[in-house]
């Protein structure tokens, strides 16, 4: 496989007028600058979900508080859930998928560049449609316009009985909108995996990235439009006058709860197993070993994607289900723990025997498992069912799902990023900012998150705008609050590093972690076309073949 | 850096993947059809659970001809493409308008029927769940119907002005998994709604 | 590790809180007091267990493996034996695993088994319990009894026993009852009845609130479950069964009260007052609090909740009523004889 000789600047060597630069931008159906244009919207989105926790924070300080309203509260919380789900989580992950993908298959872009442009200003333009509910929509009481129904949208809370004017509606649709760029995307990262591989990448040699980005593809594809059809059940009750869930005329509340949840639990993984791909490429360069049992982490990710459609009632366990459903959901719950857990000792195999670099990736990769261990165990905790008739809709579950979402998901994104920007941006981002900023988050995040717990376990419900004193939550719900203005500092000291490294930051070169696949056989950032020529591959690690060529991957696989 | 060894001696003639057109085609279909199915889900749960109004059995009457008339179009488009592929010109065209005129009776049959229920039966969608469910399903049945209509007209304009050869053959050929698709939804809405709900 | 100490800090004995008393009091799930939430805190902590070995053997691998693998500068850059897989590891970390999630589901089976589907005994005292933006109504069918937010039911012993069961129905969006001492919460869902029973062994008050999001004022959807001995709780039912008392001293407020629209949302017992939106009046001065919890049940957070409910709960559906001052007093002098 060549690399490429011909270096192409990828600017002019004059500098472009900004509108210029704007419209290339605006216009640009290129996989690695929309994988950025998604990158950097969802960190806008970021800080603004970021700052609805920390008024839900303030507001929880204290029992009877009065730092918001109950209307302004119930709107913080719905937003915050939405916004970190929707147009963070799904969006960053878009983003890597695309910038990555290609590359590591020695394409030159995605299958269709044009359907990538619009699904991703569809998702975007989404994100700004929910957020012109704050001016556009009339709420209930004329209290604020923004939804605040709960990112769930339960009914009957949702119909307009109870959610007059229009702010269920900007919930709806942005939600619809959006997701309809996500299955654009989906299908995208599908064909362009099974299509565009170069020569000699057979399926069962792609890197793990790609693996699992395709599973991840095949679950959107399947989770995401049970929503989208609730949503224009939704639709048709509030404007057509339909009784999809009117419970007056008959219509069940309980049937959007098996909508939302077909949705919502494979939404979990389709948000966790592309961070299982950041950790199966960057646990091994830093261990500086290949990963431990590539076809077994394969085969658990497609069993994952199977078994975590047959759990979604998990989320259901307090509705009064019968008892064989209540034991069919605990088992198939606790049963996808399994292969889950297998990959968490695939990567601690991965890192025994090696000889382990504490690079910044590294340093959050580790963070991950760690965190993603308990989220799991507190998981089965739940899977229980009588145990979970206590946790479910209590702190414990908040502070349950911010473990994987925030212990895990966002831990491995911090990864992907300090691995990924040299590539990215050319440039490497600071080792001593990068400590700064993994261990104020770490600390953080665990005054928050750990504490969290224990007034669930006290009896304290989720979505409330305040609390009774007394019940021994004021103390714990204070060193909530403090951690997370901790990690919002973390989060400043991380986007600092971001800005200054891309001015200041040391030259990268093509391979700077020393890594094994194909993006990083090309220059950083790459050429616009990526690859000069046409990469083949005979193995898993094409790098390592060409570096140690006495010694190939070829020989074991 | 040098160049390693290519593996495959014969690369180009042994790597041989599917079409990205088939594959993006055939995850639409995917995608589509969970959300048809949380319509069907739907659609069951709530027979018989209707407070008020009338029933299935008292309204419906089963559109057996329009029926044959979108089944048909299947077989049809599924000639055309055939035609197309071998280079029939005249053939293809026939049968590509044929397609679409059958589509479009199928529309006019669901329009009729639904004029009947609304006017003379006093069915709306607001009328009880039975509505709301039926014109739910039917309708987005009926929506896709319309889309890929829209999209075979395209290609049908696109062939009078004689731009459509055998080179489209591949493109055409994934559009015409759309129509199958659009069919087969049919199939499972018709006994869904006609057979087993009455 | 966290959930262990706090286990030790939750299981402190409960005291007996009297009403209208707002002092500390754990609402923890670990301190059960009735036999399903006994079962819960059993079957809670085998899986404490369990999770408890399945982290501390993981972690400790994920430690070794951090300290015992660091790379050090004396390695020069050599490559560490590179190692794929191992199917016998494999085949060993995926059994141990199933055979974990067997055990565990059969212990949980027994357990929701135990709960779900235990038969109602014939001692049971049968209550209704209906969800409302943000209050509770409890009927007791067999009694003749309707009241609100503060639900009494009498104690339970294991060889006699005298369980509660309740039938949750609602009247609007859905909604859980969380009083995590007496039960894992069921939530209230309109057009989905629920059954839920307690069996509490214990005298004395036992808190809990709302558990699912009902909008506005989800957060003061407060429960209070007083769990009498027989004889108060005999005298407690003989007391609600009565209709409103009537005090000579209180015919203006009752006048103001029928005048106006209490009528429509609020009954009162033995007169024509029968609307169902409201909470039951009859015997308002034998609960605690008002406003579901929101508030102590004194002369002055009367005055206010119906001068202006927004002051004490915004978003509540209870209107202002906008009575003058004179009617405002009478009304409420009126309420308090209705004991």
């Amino acid at each position: 496989m060549s690399s490429n000789v011909i270096t192409v600047p990828v600017g002019q060597t004059e500098a472009r007028p900004w509108v210029d630069e704007l419209h290339q931008w605006l216009t640009t159906v290129d996989h690695k600058r929309l994988g950025i244009l998604y990158i950097v919207s969802a960190l806008l989105f970021l800080a603004v979900g970021g700052v609805e926790a920390l008024i839900i924070r303030i507001q929880l300080m204290h029992s009877h508080n009065n730092f918001v309203s109950p209307q302004v509260f119930n709107q913080m919380f719905t937003m915050h859930g939405t916004t970190m789900i929707f147009f963070v989580a799904m969006p960053v992950l878009f983003g890597f998928a695309n910038y990555l993908v290609p590359l590591m298959i020695g394409a030159r872009d995605m299958a269709f560049p044009r359907l990538n442009a619009f699904s991703f200003w569809l998702s975007f333009l989404g994100g700004l449609l929910l957020y012109f509910s704050f001016l556009g929509g009339s709420g209930l009481y004329g209290a604020g316009s923004a939804p605040d129904v709960g990112w769930w949208s339960y009914a009957p809370l949702g119909a307009r009985a109870f959610s007059p004017g229009h702010s269920s509606d900007y919930w709806t649709l942005a939600l619809l909108v959006s997701g309809f760029g996500s299955i654009g995307t989906a299908i995208n990262i599908i064909a362009t995996i099974l299509c565009l591989r170069c020569p000699g990448m057979k399926i069962n040699r792609m890197p793990l990235l790609v693996w699992m980005n395709l599973v991840m593809a095949g679950m959107v594809l399947l989770a995401i439009t049970p929503l989208s059809a609730a949503q224009i059940m939704l639709l048709i009750d509030r404007y057509l006058g339909g009784h999809f869930f009117d419970t007056q005329a008959g219509g069940s509340a309980v049937l959007w709860m098996h909508f939302f949840w077909i949705f919502g639990h494979p939404e979990v993984y389709v948000l966790i197993i592309p961070c299982f791909a950041f950790m199966s490429e960057i646990i091994p360069v830093f261990s500086r070993k290949p990963i431990f049992g590539y076809p077994v982490m394969v085969a658990a990710t497609v069993s994952i994607g199977f078994v975590s459609m047959s759990v979604w009632a998990h989320h259901m366990f307090t509705i009064g289900m019968n008892s064989y459903a209540n034991s069919f959901f605990t088992l198939t719950t606790m049963a996808v723990g399994v292969p889950t857990g297998i990959k968490i000792f695939n990567w601690i195999g991965t890192m025994w025997g090696g000889r382990i670099q504490f690079k910044t990736p590294m340093l959050f990769s580790i963070g991950f498992l760690f965190q993603f261990l308990i989220a799991g165990l507190t998981g089965i905790m739940m899977a229980a069912s009588p145990f979970d008739w206590q946790l479910s809709l209590s702190y414990f579950v908040v502070a349950h799902f911010h473990y994987v979402i925030v212990g895990g998901i966002l831990f491995a994104l911090f990864a992907a990023f300090y691995y990924w920007y040299p590539k990215m941006t050319g440039r490497m981002l600071s080792e001593r900012l990068g400590k700064w900023h993994f261990w104020l988050f770490l600390i953080g995040f665990h005054l928050t998150f750990d504490v969290m717990h224990v007034p669930g376990i006290l009896g304290m419900p989720r979505r409330i705008y305040t609390y009774e004193p007394g019940r021994g939550w004021d103390t714990l719900n204070l060193i909530v609050s403090i951690g997370a203005f901790i990690q919002a500092v973390a989060i400043l000291v991380f986007v600092a590093n971001l800005i200054i490294s891309y001015f200041k930051g040391a030259r990268a070169g093509n391979d700077p972690w020393d890594a094994w696949t194909l993006e990083w056989s090309i220059s950083s950032p790459p050429p616009a076309y990526n690859f000069a020529t046409v990469p083949t591959v005979a193995s898993r690690r094409p790098l390592w073949d060409q570096k140690h060529p006495e010694d190939p991957d070829s020989r074991y696989e | 850096m040098s160049t390693v060894t290519p593996v495959f001696p014969n690369t180009a003639t042994e790597w041989r993947l599917p079409s990205r057109g088939k594959v993006a085609m055939a995850g639409l279909i995917i995608a589509e059809s969970a959300i048809f199915t949380i319509f069907v889900v739907a659609y069951l749960f709530y027979l018989g659970k209707s407070v008020t109004g009338p029933t299935p059995r008292e309204v419906l009457e089963t559109p057996i001809f329009y029926t044959v008339c979108l089944l048909s179009s299947s077989l049809t488009i599924h000639f055309a493409a055939k035609c197309l592929e071998r280079g029939i010109g005249f053939a293809f065209h026939g049968l590509w308008l044929l397609t679409i005129a059958l589509g479009g009776l199928f529309l006019y049959g669901t329009a009729q029927e639904w004029h009947r229920l609304i006017y003379e039966r006093g069915v709306t969608i607001s009328t009880n769940l039975f509505g709301t469910t039926y014109y739910s399903l039917v309708g987005l049945h009926a929506f896709h119907v319309t889309a890929g209509l829209i999209m075979l007209s395209v290609v049908a304009i696109f062939g009078f002005i004689g731009r459509i050869g055998m080179n489209q053959a591949g493109r055409v050929g994934v559009l015409s998994m759309y129509w199958h698709f659009v069919d087969a939804v049919w199939v499972v809405v018709f006994t869904v709604v006609y057979v087993l709900g009455r | 590790m966290q959930i262990a100490l706090l286990l030790f800090w939750s299981g402190k004995p409960l005291w007996a809180v009297e009403p209208g008393d707002s002092t500390a009091q754990s609402t923890s799930i670990f301190s059960s007091a009735s036999t399903p939430a006994k079962s819960i805190t059993d079957l809670s902590a085998f899986v404490l267990v369990i999770t408890g070995i399945i982290f501390l053997v993981v972690f400790a691998m994920l430690l070794y493996s951090v300290v015992r693998f660091r790379g050090r500068a004396m390695d020069g850059g050599r490559e560490p034996a590179q190692v794929y897989g191992s199917m016998q590891i494999e085949l060993a970390w995926t059994i141990i695993p199933i055979l974990i999630v067997v055990v565990l589901f059969l212990a949980t089976a027994r357990v929701i088994h135990a709960i779900e589907d235990a038969p109602e005994p014939v001692g049971a005292l049968d209550v209704i319990a209906i969800g409302h933006q943000y209050w509770w109504e409890f009927r007791y069918p067999k009694l003749g009894i309707v009241t609100a937010n503060e639900l009494h039911i009498p104690v339970s012993n294991l060889s006699h026993p005298t369980p509660t069961f309740l039938q949750l129905l609602s009247a609007d969006a859905d909604h859980s009852f969380w009083v995590p001492q007496l039960a894992g919460k069921t939530d209230l869902i309109p057009n989905h009845p629920n059954r839920m029973w307690m069996d509490p062994q214990r005298t004395g008050v036992f808190l809990g609130q709302c558990g699912q999001y009902c909008g506005t004022q989800h957060a003061k959807m407060l429960l209070r479950v007083s769990v009498d001995g027989p004889e108060d709780f005999a005298r407690w039912v003989r007391a609600q069964q009565i209709p409103a008392i009537e005090d000579a001293g209180a015919i203006a407020g009752r006048r103001v009260f029928e005048r106006n629209a209490c009528m429509n949302c609020h009954q009162m017992g033995g007169t024509p007052a029968n609307g169902r939106f409201g909470p039951d009046l009859t015997h308002l001065m034998s609960r605690a609090t008002i406003a579901a919890g929101a508030a102590e049940n004194t002369r002055d957070n009367l005055r206010l909740w119906i001068q202006n409910p927004s002051a004490i709960k915004p978003g509540s559906l209870m209107p202002a009523m906008k009575l003058s001052d004179a009617d405002l007093d009478a009304v409420v002098s009126y309420m308090e004889t209705l004991h």
